[in-house]
């Protein structure tokens, strides 16, 4: 039974002290302990910025990609071998600008995965510009005069992109974004969870003290039903999206790789290549 | 009696064109003749000029023919648009519902049969090209009872009495039409075939069904022309073998999942054309850069752009070779006819495990849609090679600060590879420069030394690939050298055989391993030919400029971009002006 401590690889992360990042990291390494994974059963697969370095400082199979291409490069991962745990991560921008086609269409197709946007709603690593989730009026190097355009909805896009788990979190609350990963892991299907991770060099409006002010516990939201797509959406709109818990979950409709035709239930990794001769004699006589 | 003739149907598009060529080779490929197809058709669904020209043969031929011997048409547009390609004595068969004309050359004669009528007599116009197809096989001396065998396997699933029916249509078009000829036309009497049965198949199926030969189990792809129908048959045939396909959201998405799961240990790949190989060209890096293993054929078609969807050239050599930034070991296989397509597959799988890198299987638009009679493919010749991947590893005990070194170094430059979720083998890929664990790092002499092994690892792929250059040079001092790629080898074949006939030295050098070029191989045929000339489908002589970069040697260019194939007639004239 592997714990924390085996999924920690000693590597120092580069992200500036106090980064919300450092709290993901912890998460990620608490869930895949939590919920009885062994490190090398753990495939952790990110995006380009500071959230995608992540892939090398977690005690695991790890792919840093290319920007914006993070949940094609995980989709493929899950697709070979279905028996790894899939976590896929990236920045605000790798998941809602660049890669906003992939996270529409990967909520879509429900592959079975974990998908953690670490979200500090700022371009960090090429030193500050807007991102798709800055607010309107947000000044930064390339928006001197404030953002012109509307801030992203994120929680409310996956709800109507048809997602079957949707969750926020904020970095600081460790418990609770751990339980989220630790149910975004056993969930089967596509699991998107946005967590608000402070940029403590750039973004010195979205603070941790501005969360702290402005965010809502979904547990304190009376009678608040996470099986309850509308109540979920109305919520959003009247939290402005500044909400933490999981915010819905869908757990009749199946995977994506439970619905193949055809498909294998142990990893086509595993598959024995070889064609034989009876086989290939009748694919090749269907052409003559 | 004839060995060889050749056939086009034409009418609007949507109105079943292809059907009526298919109906019509697939019952000639049994009898044994060999065939070669080529569809011209337009980017649209319904409407439009388009036509299906198949040449058939008692021996076996890899190209369209210059001329054409029977014009087929379902409208008089068909005929205004195919009329000059006619040869003197040709025959046109119209269907008299469009009051069809010829030109008062005296060129060919003009047979009308209501194909639609009759359909409707029997019951649908829809039946008109099985009409059009009887009065075709009666032309050629076939009999209509050979199309029994199609019939049922198109039309059995409707029940006995359509099989019926579409019999009754083409029987009664060959005997409207035999009664119109008052007998048989001696000129289209096509010899008996072999009867051996071959397989008759367009490229994009011959590498459908190379991927699975390969052991592939899953493909991602987004739809584009000409490159379509390699999904659509794996969709059709994965299942049978666990795997699937993804129709991803874009090629981006495609190529990336391809990466990713053949990182994780499966044989993934894409096709795309021209605008989907653009959008790759990142993923494309990334595989280069981690040294994963990657397939992706590039179906070329017409550029730039959206440029010309349903039209053939070869004008992406250089966009993969020198398209993603930056500098990476790749590979670039060239199949020139259907065979090889099947082959090429396979080894284009075998190299990227082998090499770590990614393999494009480059074909074009004529070779990908092109319906060609293939000799039996060898099931002796499939080898699955996988390199250095460790498929049972025996592993020490791994702490977890410690990482596998999946980047160690080794004297081919190719170092053993491990798959994610094998026990005490955790390792990292990035595409950031990374030292020998996978780990980032910026060091100038690592960067030297990754870089130097990453672009090591192919020198040796020329001399492993099973005949990069395909040659037929039985002169040692030729005249004139002919080089080409891809699908222009059957118009160059013929092209030389004729200038044969005139008396000329002529060699053929076709190039089948375009990247690591196989330079010595090239030069010394270079060398010692009088003169070289590159016939290629693009507007620049990209494949000329290769050759050049390559071995020094400026040679002549034959260009055609207009996009439609080459001619054999059109580099015979060409290389005769050079002569």
């Amino acid at each position: 039974m592997a714990t924390v401590k085996d999924f920690r690889n000693k590597v120092k992360p580069n992200w500036c002290p106090g980064c919300g990042d450092f709290s993901i990291q912890a998460a990620i390494q608490r869930a895949a302990a939590n919920v009885g994974l062994e490190p090398h059963e753990l495939a952790l697969i990110t995006g380009i910025g500071c959230s995608g370095r992540i892939s090398g400082y977690i005690n695991a199979y790890g792919f840093h990609g290319v920007h914006g291409r993070v949940l094609p490069l995980a989709q493929g991962v899950k697709m070979a071998n279905r028996d790894l745990t899939v976590v896929a991560s990236g920045g605000d921008g790798d998941g809602f600008a660049i890669g906003m086609g992939h996270t529409i269409h990967s909520i879509r197709r429900n592959i079975d995965m974990t998908y953690i946007v670490m979200d500090n709603q700022i371009y960090g690593l090429t030193k500050g510009q807007t991102s798709p989730r800055s607010d309107a009026g947000f000044k930064t190097k390339s928006t001197p005069d404030g953002s012109i355009e509307a801030s992203l909805n994120a929680m409310e896009t996956a709800l109507t992109a048809g997602a079957t788990f949707v969750a926020q979190s904020f970095s600081s609350d460790l418990k609770e974004l751990t339980s989220l990963i630790e149910q975004g892991m056993n969930h089967n299907g596509f699991s998107l969870i946005n967590v608000f991770s402070p940029c403590v060099t750039f973004n010195k409006v979205n603070t941790y003290d501005w969360f702290k002010e402005n965010l809502t516990k979904l547990s304190d939201v009376e009678d608040y039903d996470h099986t309850d797509r509308n109540k979920a959406m109305q919520t959003l709109m009247e939290h402005n999206g500044l909400v933490t818990g999981l915010i819905y979950h869908d757990e009749e409709t199946p995977s994506y790789q439970d619905k193949i035709p055809g498909y294998k239930s142990t990893p086509l990794s595993d598959d024995n290549l070889e064609l034989d001769r009876e086989k290939f004699e009748r694919l090749a006589s269907e052409f003559m | 009696m004839i060995d060889q003739l050749s056939w086009k149907v034409g009418g609007q598009q949507g109105e079943g064109i292809e059907s009526t060529g298919e109906i019509f080779s697939v019952a000639l490929n049994r009898l044994g003749y060999y065939l070669y197809g080529y569809r011209q058709f337009s980017s649209r669904i319904k409407g439009g000029h388009t036509n299906n020209k198949i040449r058939v043969s008692t021996k076996q031929i890899n190209a369209i023919s210059d001329d054409l011997d029977i014009l087929v048409a379902f409208d008089q547009e068909t005929i205004d648009v195919n009329y000059q390609e006619l040869r003197s004595g040709g025959v046109v068969i119209a269907d008299a519902k469009c009051k069809p004309t010829i030109p008062d050359d005296g060129k060919a004669s003009l047979y009308d049969v209501p194909f639609t009528e009759i359909a409707k007599e029997l019951g649908t116009p829809l039946m008109k090209n099985m009409v059009a197809v009887g009065a075709s096989s009666a032309i050629l001396g076939i009999s209509a009872d050979h199309y029994q065998e199609v019939v049922e396997e198109i039309f059995l699933k409707k029940g006995e009495a359509v099989v019926e029916k579409n019999m009754e249509a083409i029987r009664k078009g060959a005997a409207y039409f035999s009664q119109q000829a008052g007998g048989q036309l001696d000129d289209f009497l096509l010899n008996e075939a072999d009867g051996k049965k071959r397989m008759f198949m367009i490229g994009n199926d011959a590498i459908g069904l190379g991927a699975i030969a390969a052991g592939s189990r899953f493909m991602a792809a987004y739809p584009i022309t000409p490159a379509s129908e390699i999904m659509e048959y794996l969709i059709k045939k994965f299942p049978d073998f666990g795997g699937t396909v993804i129709q991803t959201e874009d090629e981006i998405a495609a190529a990336n999942m391809a990466i990713g799961s053949n990182y994780a240990g499966v044989r993934a790949f894409t096709a795309s054309a021209g605008p989907g190989l653009s959008l790759m060209t990142e993923a494309i890096g990334l595989s280069g850069m981690t040294e994963t293993p990657m397939v992706i054929v590039d179906t070329q078609r017409g550029g730039p752009s959206t440029g010309l969807p349903t039209k053939q050239e070869q004008s992406d050599m250089m966009a993969i070779l020198y398209g993603t930034h930056g500098e990476i070991p790749k590979i670039v296989i060239t199949p020139s006819t259907v065979q090889e397509a099947f082959y090429d597959t396979i080894t284009a799988f075998n190299m990227a495990e082998e090499y770590q890198c990614p393999v494009i299987l480059l074909t074009d638009l004529a070779l990908s849609l092109g319906k060609q009679t293939v000799e039996p493919l060898n099931y002796e010749k499939i080898q699955i090679r996988r390199g250095k991947l460790e498929k049972e590893p025996n592993l020490p005990e791994q702490a977890p600060e410690e990482y596998f070194e999946r980047y160690a170094a080794a004297e081919d430059g190719i170092s053993t590879r491990l798959l994610p979720g094998m026990e005490n083998g955790i390792f990292h890929v990035t595409g950031v420069e990374h030292d020998n664990t996978g780990k980032p790092s910026e060091k100038p002499e690592n960067r030297q030394r990754q870089m130097d092994k990453r672009l090591r690892k192919t020198e040796t792929v020329p001399y492993r690939f099973d005949e990069p250059i395909y040659t037929n040079d039985p002169y040692e001092e030729p005249d004139l050298l002919v080089v080409g790629i891809n699908s222009t080898r059957g118009a160059i074949q013929e092209a030389i055989s004729r200038l044969d006939e005139d008396g000329f030295n002529v060699n053929h050098a076709h190039i089948r391993l375009l990247h690591p070029f196989p330079t010595e191989e090239l030069e010394e045929r270079l060398h010692r030919a009088k003169k070289t000339v590159v016939i290629e489908n693009n507007a620049t002589g990209q494949l000329a400029s290769i050759i050049r970069l390559n071995t020094g040697v400026k040679v002549e260019s034959i260009l055609k971009y207009d996009g439609n194939p080459f001619l054999p007639a059109e580099i015979y004239s060409k290389c005769k002006e050079l002569l």
